[in-house]
């Protein structure tokens, strides 16, 4: 019963969420990805667990609340145990294998999340992003500065942001709500400023 | 009458005329005015009529604490009720209308009603609408329910949007007065984060209208300059919460003819300090007529006068018990307008400022009061008597208008809605903040202080003085002082020191002793119509708190929440007990400030982005193929799929029989999937479910049970074991994200040692449910292998790739058809239904929604968390008992599901019900006993808890708990319905269809 | 609304951030305990005015129980610890004796 093309089918691409959605603007918001994502539980502050990390990924462990970036990968502290690690979907398998390898016999767990979260990029003159965020979570961002990292409420879900550097904030939140926070970060971005300057 | 006068005016533009329309007529004021200057330039004296007794209307303030001069503002999606004029700047193409008349603003029937006054008294509506009871729904409440409510609510959705800005700050300074400017000034100076919010269009409050506007100027010229302040007009602070929560509401296009961007924002402040600068409110005086259109705060008079070059009357008597007042006659006299008298309550009259009157030729009458107002619809003069006494004319004055002062009450509010304390000031008249016992913060820090006529310093220099001194101490407080405490910026020169000014006099009521007629004109709460009398009598009848007057009485529970009236109210209520006014106390201050606008709350959350809803990996597919969505949770799931000419039900019972007689798909993707991995995640595993997990074995399904800690059932679903470590538990769709909490809840507060990690994988996957006879065929030609029966047994998962994705299959199945739920990652989810949409195509293949979801459960007897659960339901009363461990020594919800309540042999249990005519019983029926229970209510014993129509066996199936219902097998009992009536059904087996599992192979 | 501090990940944040979780410091009663036991580790609760020991949850942010000590009259917050505890540290309580002398809450004091 089975058919021969089916068998022969190269898997399709994933696709994000939004199939990369975007708005351009004074503050551009784009849906980026698909990352390859992968979840690490573990002590974060135990050295094994550290070095494992910087092994595999090459990315320095984030301090609390803090975020790694190196060109196009990140590594985000979630939480004393938890970290989300963000590389190019091509480089997925292989930094989790590495990461599988370094990690053996050691008390943490590396999950596939890859297809779990949406990811966006907000970018413009930094004043402006910070009057965009401002209008959704309850964070200072007139004190938020380049690497550090929140997760906190965005309107009404979940949501985790930093700024891998002046002038961009990437931000993730889960993949079901993709369309939700795409339409707030838009509708915030197009509101006439708050601050002119 | 009123008008324009040709010169003056500090906030108009001459140059800049503006037309608007007043019920439909064309009028013109200019830019800069308020509806409610530009209504008084244009002689409309009369603006509303009042509530209760629809007497004729004035305006009788300049600003937020307006009670009379409410419009209806706009038209259609942008029309809003209740505007206060005063609040309302003006703009071309403004449309206003009157409210609370019929049919007209001139002539109004329910006017009739002030004739009925007597018969209308405080409590009236308690007392009256008592009795007969059936009255109250066929005569009293349709009568009220015409009468009720100010203004009209709008009938169109709101075209604009609003937005909210979270905004953190060292020092907040709400009110942008003299004294608010000085105490930025002075907090700014340390580098302190400050930001000031001023109500109006226009900074200085009511410095401007003394001769401060130079150093109002010279404030905001160094202010503006300073990075670390930021100033906003139009914004108005409207709640102080706790731990330095603020809201500040900053309108932004009300005043816009053109309008762009949100109306509204909502700034949702933190702030380490506050400092209220929020000034003083003028009191009325409380004497017959007082709410004669005409009548009006005397320094309201002034600001129409020097604001907006505005006379209300060529003549104008001024009235008041302090010196402030004698500023309007001044400024009345050097406009050239005439004031016959001031008439001043206190026998020694003022200090300088009488004598600068009286050197100006004003007449003033010491130790007199006005007995009554004439005019009906406008002033056209006073009586006058001596303030003591019950009121005997001595003399009549003809006017136009009246300036009337009764002292000023500091705007406390924003101290006190966060817990800040009053003290109550004798020689100031008074209420005031005690700094002694502020609103407390986090730190359990005082983290509010008041600033000039705010905090009862009245005179401009004592209050910038003390401003300075308030501004200093915010920083100070956040360690940011600055150069040092003392040195501070420099304070503004030559302002008004209030020195040779005489002290008020509290006068509550004019005459002293005035007589019943007179207390029964004179009103507190203009809005409300409250008079003195209403007061008194409440005090007589016993309501003595001051909340329980207010309550009998509507004092200040207008929309100006008794800005004008709540001093005045609880001084007569003092006067009426005997009581002092401090012991009396006042009723609570609570925010908002003044009313906001519901879509300022709502922000962000209205239309589309209303909730976050939640889409599958697959949601564009059922929204483009008839998907008719419910919701789950925030989910949107098909319900079921309809095609053309179907009902719900016709296109659920097609879904069903396609799905049994060859293939369906279920979008599962909404299911919870929970990874539960570490050396410890057995041991875990078998605390979290009732079952046994630990012993399963990898490649292996299991169905779990999970309890709360009370032993009640909260959630079900198949345990996966992935690997010796690994389990991937699937919950409810509504339970992933409390199952995922109750999880890391216990590992993280109770066995914190136990080495287990979890991670929610909910979202990474999509899950596709691929049922029915021909479902092994359908993988089988997207490239799975070898998965027969013996191969790929029931309970057990593999992996395969189809149609090219990576896929692990788990052989479980919640119809009873044979069935695979296929996950692949949610990126690939789409291209493998619309692949299995193509490869099923030859098998009629069709997607079925939650509906035919639930039936098929129903008819194989599967129970569904939420519907044969409710939070009080255990898993034996639903005859699982099988998936109860019984070796293990611990589970959760164990120990409480041997309470002796739980063991109870008479708890209702789970059987099948099957209607004796076939027809489908009504949902939540009671099944009825005999007799009657204490409360003389029917007895009963068991209720339905799923029902449907089952297409496969074409009749009404249902579920139900039921007295002893197993051992009661093919009894009939009845069940009630809606209607009263009663249904036969009969106890049988909840498995309803293929019991011996025959399909599922 | 609260502001809160997080232990864990550091960040003090608006209570919007945090869910709550009622009292800390229950001890879990399981098979074996006697029905009293249950009963007050089911269903009896402190609700003091004063001085508390609350669970809350950084449910927004780094996902973690923590316990706060709170006067729930003032709204003061005298401090954050770890939920990995089963009584309140020593310097948090010298603090909260300083400030409200005489305090007692369950056992502690």
């Amino acid at each position: 019963m089975s058919d021969p093309v089916a068998l022969q089918m190269t898997a399709p691409a994933p696709v994000t969420a939004l199939e990369n959605a975007r708005h351009d603007g004074p503050v551009t918001v784009a849906e980026t990805g698909p990352w390859g994502m992968l979840t690490l539980r573990g002590d974060l502050s135990a050295a094994p667990v550290r070095s494992s990390l910087a092994d595999a990924t090459g990315l320095a462990m984030p301090e609390v609340r803090g975020v790694t970036v190196a060109g196009d990968r990140r590594v985000a502290w979630f939480s004393p145990d938890e970290a989300l690690i963000l590389v190019p979907r091509a480089d997925l398998a292989g930094v989790r294998a590495a990461l599988d390898g370094a990690l053996a016999g050691q008390h943490a767990l590396v999950a596939d999340m890859s297809d779990a979260r949406a990811s966006f990029r907000i970018s413009g003159e930094p004043a402006h992003l910070a009057e965009v965020l401002a209008r959704l979570v309850p964070v200072d961002m007139g004190t938020f500065a380049v690497g550090e990292l929140r997760r906190t409420r965005l309107a009404q879900v979940a949501c985790a942001h930093w700024m891998p550097e002046e002038g961009a904030v990437e931000l993730v939140c889960f993949r079901s709500v993709a369309r939700y926070v795409f339409d707030l970060l838009v509708e915030a971005a197009e509101s006439p400023r708050a601050f002119p300057a | 009458m009123s008008t324009r006068l040709t010169t003056g005016g500090t906030l108009i533009d001459r140059s800049k005329p503006v037309t608007f329309t007043f019920n439909g007529e064309s009028l013109k004021g200019y830019q800069g005015d308020t509806l409610a200057s530009a209504l008084l330039a244009n002689d409309r004296m009369m603006m509303g009529r009042s509530f209760k007794y629809h007497r004729p209307r004035g305006v009788v303030s300049s600003g937020t604490e307006e009670p009379n001069a409410l419009f209806g503002i706009g038209q259609d999606g942008r029309f809003e009720p209740n505007q206060r004029a005063t609040m309302q700047e003006l703009w071309t193409g403004l449309e206003a209308a009157t409210q609370n008349h019929w049919p007209s603003l001139e002539f109004d029937i329910g006017e009739v009603n002030a004739h009925l006054s007597r018969f209308l008294p405080a409590g009236f509506y308690y007392k009256t609408f008592m009795w007969p009871r059936s009255f109250w729904k066929n005569v009293f409440e349709p009568v009220i329910r015409q009468s009720a409510g100010l203004g009209r609510a709008p009938k169109s959705a709101d075209d604009d949007r609003y937005e909210h800005l979270y905004h953190f700050t060292d020092v907040l300074v709400i009110g942008g007065g003299l004294a608010g400017l000085v105490a930025a000034q002075e907090a700014a100076q340390g580098g302190a984060r400050v930001l000031v919010l001023e109500q109006e269009a226009h900074w200085g409050g009511r410095a401007t209208d003394s001769d401060a506007q130079a150093q109002v100027d010279a404030l905001l010229a160094t202010l503006k300059g300073m990075e670390n302040v930021t100033l906003r007009s139009r914004c108005m602070g409207a709640g102080v919460y706790d731990h330095g929560y603020v809201l500040g509401y900053e309108r932004l296009t009300d005043h816009l003819a053109q309008k762009s961007g949100p109306r509204h924002r909502l700034w949702r402040i933190r702030a380490a300090q506050v400092i209220c600068a929020t000034g003083a409110i003028e009191r009325p005086l409380s004497f017959a007529g007082n709410d004669v259109p005409g009548v009006m705060l005397a320094s309201a008079l002034r600001d129409y006068l020097t604001r907006y070059g505005v006379s209300v009357g060529d003549r104008t008597v001024v009235v008041t018990n302090n010196d402030d007042a004698y500023l309007t006659a001044l400024a009345l006299v050097r406009a050239g307008l005439s004031v016959p008298a001031i008439v001043d309550a206190r026998d020694g009259g003022a200090g300088v400022l009488g004598a600068q009157a009286e050197a100006a030729g004003i007449r003033v009458l010491k130790g007199h009061a006005i007995a009554k107002v004439k005019g009906r619809k406008r002033v056209s003069g006073v009586a006058i008597c001596r303030q003591a006494g019950e009121g005997a004319v001595v003399e009549e004055i003809a006017c136009e208008a009246v300036a009337m002062s009764g002292g000023w009450s500091p705007v406390v509010h924003l101290w006190s809605h966060c817990g800040g304390k009053l003290t109550w000031d004798d020689a100031q008249a008074m209420f005031r903040p005690d700094p002694a016992r502020p609103p407390l913060g986090a730190a359990g820090e005082g983290f509010v202080t008041c600033a000039g006529a705010a905090f009862g310093v009245l005179d401009a220099a004592s209050g910038a003085g003390q401003a300075a001194e308030a501004g200093r101490a915010a920083a100070q407080a956040i360690g940011k002082p600055g150069s040092g405490a003392g040195s501070g910026a420099a304070l503004p020169e030559g302002l008004a020191d209030g020195s040779g000014a005489n002290p008020i006099e509290p006068v509550w009521l004019m005459p002293g002793s005035a007589s019943r007629k007179l207390r029964a004109k004179a009103f507190l709460d203009y809005q409300n119509d409250v008079k003195v009398t209403d007061i008194q009598l409440a005090a007589q009848e016993g309501f003595e708190s001051v909340e329980h007057a207010k309550r009998y009485t509507t004092l200040g529970m207008a929309t100006d929440q008794g800005k004008l009236s709540n001093i005045n109210g609880l001084a007569i209520l003092s006067g009426a007990l005997d009581t002092p006014i401090p012991q009396v106390g006042t009723t609570t201050f609570r925010p908002p400030y003044t009313p906001i606008s519901m879509g300022s709350i709502a922000g962000e959350a209205r239309g589309d982005t209303f909730q976050p809803l939640r889409r599958s990996p697959i949601h564009a597919w059922h929204e483009a193929n008839g998907a008719d969505f419910e919701p789950v949770g925030h989910w949107r799931r098909p319900y079921t799929y309809l095609r053309a000419g179907e009902t719900r039900d016709t296109a659920v019972t097609r879904e069903i029989n396609q799905t049994r007689g060859s293939l369906g798909l279920l979008d599962a993707s909404t299911l919870g999937k929970i990874i539960v991995n570490g050396p410890d995640a057995g041991r875990f595993m078998d605390m979290m479910y009732t079952n046994m997990m630990s012993t399963l074995k990898p490649g292996k399904c299991r169905y779990g049970l999970m309890c709360s800690e009370n032993g009640f059932l909260m959630d079900d679903g198949v345990v996966a074991k992935w690997d010796e470590d690994t389990y991937l538990c699937h919950t409810t769709t509504g339970g992933a994200d409390r199952i995922h909490a109750h999880m890391e809840e216990w590992l993280q507060t109770e066995w914190w040692d136990w080495n287990v990690w979890v991670v929610n994988a909910t979202e990474a996957h999509a899950q596709i449910a691929v049922v029915g006879p021909n479902a092994r065929k359908v993988l089988e030609k997207l490239g799975a292998q070898n998965i027969g029966n013996e191969d790929f047994p029931f309970m057990t998962f593999q992996d395969h790739r189809l149609a090219g994705i990576d896929a692990r299959i788990y052989r479980i199945s919640f119809s009873g058809e044979l069935s695979y739920e296929v996950a692949v990652p949610a990126g690939q989810g789409m291209a493998l239904w619309t692949a299995l949409m193509e490869a099923g195509a030859e098998f009629n293949v069709m997607p079925y929604g939650t509906e035919a979801l639930h039936v098929m459960r129903a008819e194989k007897g599967f129970i569904m968390i939420g519907d044969e659960t409710d939070g009080t339901v255990i898993p034996q009363d639903l005859g699982l008992h099988w998936a109860i461990s019984k070796k293990k020594d611990d589970f959760i919800g164990k120990r409480a599901q041997q309470r002796s309540d739980m063991a109870r042999d008479d708890r209702w249990k789970l059987v099948g019900l099957e209607t004796l005519d076939r027809s489908v019983l009504p949902e939540g029926s009671y099944a009825v006993a005999d007799g009657v229970n204490a409360n003389g209510q029917r007895n009963v014993q068991g209720r339905v808890t799923s029902t449907y129509n089952s297409p496969t066996l074409k009749r009404g199936i249902a579920m139900g708990l039921v007295l002893h219902g197993p051992d009661r097998m093919g009894e009939i009992i009845r069940f009630n319905t809606v209607e009263g009536a009663t249904v036969s059904a009969k106890i049988v087996d909840p498995v309803f269809y293929d019991k011996e599992g025959t399909r599922n192979v | 609304m609260l502001i809160l501090t997080c232990p864990y990940c550091g960040v003090t944040a608006e209570e919007t951030e945090f869910h709550g979780g009622g009292e800390a410091h229950l001890k879990r009663e399981g098979p074996g305990s006697d029905d009293a036991a249950l009963e007050g580790y089911l269903f009896h609760r402190e609700n003091p005015r004063g001085v508390h020991f609350e669970r809350w949850r950084h449910v927004y942010g780094c996902g973690k129980w923590f316990h706060a000590a709170r006067d729930t009259q003032t709204l003061e917050v005298f401090g954050t610890y770890p939920a990995q505890t089963t009584t309140p540290p020593e310097d948090l309580l010298a603090t909260i004796r300083d400030k409200r002398p005489g305090f007692t809450w369950r056992g502690i004091s």
